[in-house]
């Protein structure tokens, strides 16, 4: 499995109802299923992604991850997960908002694209920057909506959610060492947020 | 995949309700007398865990794969069951009856009454898809089977799985619904009303007591079937099969008999129909499914839920407009409120709903797929304990 998949798994914990939005193979809801006592969906675009699925007992919908999430049932869940993908949705803001409506808690990880590396591709050669993370060229790549992880928290500040956590990543995608804390932005290849909701302003009466 | 599929097989008869054992309907009417016409494929294993049950359509019947004598002439779902096929009969005990109500050998309104030795006609109680579901299940006890691997069913087919496993936790490790509704819409109960009508106005309906008659309801029964049909086909299929072509002529003779094609064709699928089908067993299928709603009770759907352990495979065909990919989503959102195991999927195919009978690749694969998933987990679960 990804090694950030392995990083949410252990985010998801036991005994959770998990829905992961872009399930790819399935390989994390199967771990999730059958290790640690989850149940859960995925959405996955892809045939062979879905006939894998099926493959190992995962309950799995075939078919465009934003159509799909309308399509589930409110609060049904106590995870919704969206890994590497958020980047590659037509509407990242409607998004957050039914994750927030399908499930009390998500994660969601990203790549950086203010990663120093693909600053200097840009800067220095004036080319689309590439990784390991983002393989594509610029004329075919699916990634239409990339950020970087301060663009990324601001959208979050926006719609009344919290950071509950932050895991920053390395190039490989496990958590990145102590140096990437000094300016993540700049240093962490990409992260894993845990995201709830803002709690409610409290309201004093006047009077 | 293997090309010639089943040989010859039979469909068998056996009384599963009697005098002694009678059928409570849902509606408390009792029948003291069930027969019921059935057909299997491939071997029951010694523990008695690889039969799949497969529920058929409105005009569908036992005989769903090999054939009579005539290889040329198949049952209705061939293409899935046999060696090598998705349902595959050197692996899977299949099973296929003709409902409750049905006319190919079950019991149903053409039936004798015992009180009276006469044809129920519209005497026969009125029917709901759990009353055919109950009759299944005496058939899986009769023929000595455990917990089922899966049952399928397309149309009135899949919605006799899904009330299958909403009342009896336990008994279906798998089910799949196919090109089924878990509540049917005002257009199709309008079509649904439409096809009644023909039959009950035709003048040789008499009440429904037309058993001993010369003329029967034919011509009402094949308008139904001409209506029916034409809800089974897509535009788009029918634009392919006949276009706007011309039958048996140069030219349009610009009357009013039968001139396109596709005129033909509805005219020659209402003939045979009223061959083989009886008019009241289309008027008491029609109206159970007009009435299923099974998750229509909100409190008794979440109790049912909860003790629900059947996965689910539920999927749709995109030129389906009978039963669109709308009226799947809702079964998957009722399923996946429930928290139970559904997968789903829309798939690609032109013949409207009627795909759920055609050999589509990708359907099949999905079928197939999970069917063997199922069997993975069969496999390795503990065998049923003998006795302590």
């Amino acid at each position: 499995m990804r090694p950030d998949l392995n990083l949410v798994a252990a985010l998801v914990g036991r005994d959770a109802r998990v829905l992961d939005l872009g399930c790819g193979d399935g390989a994390l809801l199967e771990q999730l299923i059958t290790r640690q006592g989850c149940t859960g969906h995925g959405i996955e675009r892809s045939i062979e992604g879905f006939h894998a699925c099926i493959a190992r007992g995962v309950p799995v919908s075939q078919g465009d991850l934003e159509r799909e999430l309308g399509e589930l049932p409110s609060d049904a869940y106590d995870w919704a997960v969206l890994s590497l993908t958020l980047q590659a949705v037509r509407h990242p803001a409607r998004v957050l908002v039914e994750m927030r409506r399908v499930a009390p808690r998500r994660i969601i990880s990203l790549p950086n694209f203010g990663h120093w590396r693909l600053r200097a591709e840009l800067a220095l050669r004036g080319r689309m920057p590439s990784s390991r993370a983002l393989p594509y060229s610029w004329h075919e790549t699916p990634n239409i909506h990339l950020c970087t992880l301060r663009d990324f928290e601001l959208l979050v500040a926006e719609s009344d959610q919290v950071v509950e956590r932050r895991v920053l990543l390395d190039g490989s995608g496990r958590p990145a060492g102590r140096t990437a804390r000094l300016e993540p932005n700049l240093l962490a290849t990409g992260a894993v947020y845990v995201l709830r909701d803002a709690a409610p302003t409290e309201t004093v009466s006047s009077g | 995949m293997s090309e010639s599929g089943l040989g010859r097989v039979e469909t068998q008869l056996v009384v599963l309700f009697d005098g002694d054992d009678e059928l409570v309907l849902e509606s408390g009417a009792r029948l003291t007398h069930v027969e019921v016409a059935y057909e299997t494929y491939g071997t029951l294993d010694a523990d008695g865990a690889n039969a799949v049950y497969v529920c058929h359509a409105l005009t569908g019947d036992a005989h769903a794969a090999g054939h009579h004598g005539d290889p040329a002439r198949r049952g209705w779902w061939d293409n899935l069951i046999g060696p090598g096929r998705p349902l595959d009969t050197d692996r899977f005990f299949v099973v296929c009856a003709n409902v409750l109500g049905g006319c190919r050998g079950t019991t149903g309104p053409a039936s004798p009454d015992p009180a009276t030795g006469e044809p129920y006609g519209l005497r026969f109680p009125q029917l709901a898809v759990g009353d055919l579901v109950q009759v299944h299940r005496a058939l899986v006890r009769r023929l000595g089977i455990g917990r089922l691997l899966g049952a399928i069913g397309g149309s009135l087919g899949g919605m006799q799985v899904l009330q299958w496993a909403l009342d009896h936790p336990g008994e279906l490790a798998g089910g799949l619904v196919v090109a089924a509704s878990a509540r049917l819409s005002p257009q199709n109960i309008a079509f649904s009303a439409v096809a009644r009508e023909a039959i009950m106005r035709d003048p040789d309906f008499a009440g429904g007591d037309y058993y001993g008659n010369a003329r029967r309801p034919d011509h009402g029964l094949a308008l139904a079937r001409m209506i029916g049909h034409i809800t089974y086909l897509s535009e788009e299929s029918m634009r392919a099969r006949f276009g706007r072509r011309i039958q048996d002529a140069a030219a349009p003779r610009r009357g009013f008999e039968v001139d396109f094609e596709v005129e033909s064709y509805l005219r020659y699928q209402g003939e045979s129909f009223v061959e083989r089908f009886d008019a009241n067993t289309y008027l008491y299928l029609t109206r159970a499914m007009d009435y299923f709603d099974p998750f229509g009770d909100a409190v008794a759907t979440a109790r049912k839920l909860a003790a629900m352990d059947t996965r689910f495979l539920v999927l749709s065909f995109d030129s389906d407009w009978r039963f669109s990919t709308e009226h799947a989503r809702e079964i998957v959102r009722a399923l996946e409120g429930g928290r139970v195991a559904v997968s789903f999927r829309e798939l690609s195919a032109p013949h409207g709903h009627d795909s759920f009978l055609m050999p589509v690749p990708e359907y099949h694969r999905t079928v197939a797929g999970f069917l063997e998933r199922l069997a993975v987990e069969a496999a390795v679960a503990p065998l049923v304990a003998g006795g302590g």
